[in-house]
């Protein structure tokens, strides 16, 4: 009688599905996985012990940079917590182009997400689609905050500058004809919110273009129904939140539940799964992409209408202007303490959290009033649901692994912080 | 919100009396702190109670105290904070619980109440040492194989103790001793209380 024992696979962290430094120990009898075990912490980079020695605002770069695919929602949640210690009011512009930008990130890291998704699971074509209109999300970003990325658009207080008045351009060059950049550049003569707004009108159909690749696509199905089902105790159990929690069945959104920005003045609705398997979590963030086009423009509208300040006026948190700086001696000291010495916070703690994109995304301080968070501690919900993964993958064949992990939409830098 | 905050204090007291060694309601955020021997059975009654039905913990991590104000800390050094959720009662609360003895810091795991502590408390072990007994599986999980240490205590220099580097002499990577020189742009600074007093406006 041969002896027949499991077998132990490695999966990454090399892996091109692994969705970045992933290290995965499979046990497998068969191709069947009996215990799955991830390794993270190959992308760790002590953000927040690095808090820990930055003044309050040095660290909001860092947040772009832990899911570097929703760059402001995380900005959003550390500034948001610094506002609840200091007890502050942003103003009302500056929480509309919070929620403005919030839903943009969603947008985009739902495509992303649905990209890469499909991708692992064997759909080339979605990633090129998805990626066009990336594009356009990003260089929205570009224009408000220099960066395509890694914005550090927010700030405690409210947002670092208003919105432009107009939209960068493309130029004539080697690659780039006249007429093709003259092309380019038809829907970008206006200010930043007429771009948007062409692109939340063109959206829609791009949304459908999604739906008629994927939706009833066989294979599609095939490799996502009845995979990685949680029931809604599990779910809770596991502490998943955002899509995750959705997927199986119960409305819980932080948008509605517990409103911060200006969510509490737009109009939208949560899509909520039935079955708790793949399937259902992707049909859920679809629809949440055109929920989050809907929000874009009713804050589209809204911002038209009403002009007026983006950041607190208060001093001892938001630098003055430029200009009243150079006049004005309580303004210069102002300016001088703030970006020799940073903002002072009271002693206390406080968690704010926001429904980021792929969950609720939370942040903890503890202050001694020193203008250096004492601690800060980052609630990541990929961390969570990969905690999960072991039990959402038992019992499913090895490739189903993959449409797991694509369906957590798992970004390493926020897990491994 | 408020109301909501209130009714949870009140029930908290009837319910766990003076097993609460403090109540906080403060910008619109409930802390209790409870002592190392209550904290399992305490968690477990948040989770089952109809009061209180704490379905999801959201958070938990390790704070270390020692150099919280520049020294004007009095009390246990380590500390463990969780995070609760009410679903369905759309309530928060947090716990927050001090490891008795400095020299082992010891905590109740709470994986087997909720499963989420399982990689929480492995972090919180690995960053700050502390032990969670009961759990199954108390592995490192965030830092390198191998790592000596736990880095996110307030004596752990941020720069660490060892680089790594690839030796062509002995061609593999190796350990040695860092060779950064730590500095600080801006100084950490707690302002005296009688900062911007009347004289400087």
């Amino acid at each position: 009688m041969a002896d027949i024992r499991n077998f132990t696979l490695n999966f990454g962290p090399q892996h091109p599905a692994a969705h970045g430094v992933l290290r995965l120990v499979l046990e497998l009898d068969g191709e069947v996985v009996q215990r799955a075990d991830p390794h993270i912490g190959l992308l760790h980079r002590a953000t927040e012990k690095l808090a820990e020695t930055r003044t309050w605002v040095q660290s909001v770069p860092y947040m772009d940079r832990l899911d570097y695919v929703s760059m402001m929602c995380n900005e959003h949640a550390y500034c948001l917590a610094t506002e609840k210690l200091l007890g502050i009011e942003v103003p009302e512009r500056g929480k509309y182009i919070r929620t403005m930008f919030d839903e943009v990130t969603r947008i985009l890291n739902h495509l992303l997400w649905i990209g890469c998704h499909a991708l692992d699971v064997g759909a080339m074509t979605m990633a090129l689609y998805t990626f066009r209109e990336r594009e356009d999300l990003m260089d929205v970003y570009e224009a408000v905050s220099g960066a395509r990325m890694h914005a550090a658009y927010y700030r405690p207080g409210g947002v670092y500058r208003d919105l432009p008045d107009r939209m960068p351009q493309y130029q004539e060059s080697t690659w780039t004809s006249a007429q093709k950049a003259k092309a380019r550049n038809e829907n970008r003569q206006g200010s930043l919110l007429d771009f948007l707004e062409d692109f939340t009108n063109r959206f829609p159909t791009y949304h459908s273009e999604y739906h008629t690749l994927l939706t009833d696509n066989r294979i599609w199905k095939q490799r996502l129904v009845n995979i990685g089902v949680v029931s809604p105790e599990r779910a809770l159990q596991m502490g998943f939140t955002g899509a995750m929690l959705r997927g199986s069945g119960i409305a819980w959104d932080l948008r509605k539940k517990q409103p911060y920005a200006a969510y509490d003045k737009v109009d939208f609705d949560v899509p909520v799964g039935v079955n708790g398997d793949s399937y259902d979590r992707y049909l859920v963030r679809m629809e949440e992409m055109l929920q989050s086009n809907r929000i874009i423009k009713q804050c589209i509208d809204w911002l038209r209408k009403n002009p007026g300040p983006v950041i607190t006026d208060n001093h001892k948190v938001a630098p003055p202007p430029r200009e009243n700086m150079k006049t004005n001696m309580e303004e210069l000291i102002h300016h001088f303490k703030l970006f020799t010495e940073g903002i002072h916070v009271p002693p206390g703690e406080a968690y704010a959290a926001v429904e980021h994109p792929k969950g609720e995304f939370g942040i903890y301080f503890v202050s001694d009033g020193a203008n250096k968070p004492y601690r800060m501690k980052i609630r990541a919900p990929g961390f969570v649901h990969l905690s999960g993964l072991d039990e959402m993958s038992r019992g499913h064949m090895i490739a189903d692994v993959v449409t797991i992990i694509g369906s957590q939409d798992i970004v390493f830098g926020e897990i491994d912080r | 919100m408020s109301a909501k905050l209130e009714t949870l204090s009140e029930n908290l007291q009837k319910h766990f009396g003076d097993k609460i060694k403090s109540l906080k309601l403060a910008l619109g955020e409930v802390t209790i702190e409870v002592g190392a021997p209550d904290y399992l059975g305490l968690m477990i009654a948040l989770r089952d109670e109809p009061d209180f039905r704490f379905e999801e913990l959201i958070d938990l991590c390790g704070v270390d105290y020692s150099t919280y104000g520049d020294g004007a800390w009095v009390g246990g050094r380590y500390a463990v904070v969780v995070h609760l959720l009410s679903v369905s009662q759309n309530i928060r609360l947090r716990v927050r619980v001090f490891a008795e003895d400095e020299s082992f810091p010891a905590v109740e795991s709470v994986s087997a109440v909720w499963s989420t502590a399982n990689w929480f408390e492995r972090e919180a072990f690995d960053l700050y040492g502390i032990a969670f007994l009961g759990h199954d599986d108390l592995r490192r999980i965030l830092t390198d194989y191998g790592f000596i240490g736990h880095p996110f205590r307030k004596d752990f220099p941020i720069s660490g103790y060892v680089e790594m580097r690839y030796d062509p002499d002995q061609a593999r990577v190796i350990y040695q001793p860092v060779t950064i020189e730590p500095r600080e742009n801006t100084p950490r600074i707690v302002r005296e209380d009688t900062y911007g007093g009347p004289v400087h406006g």
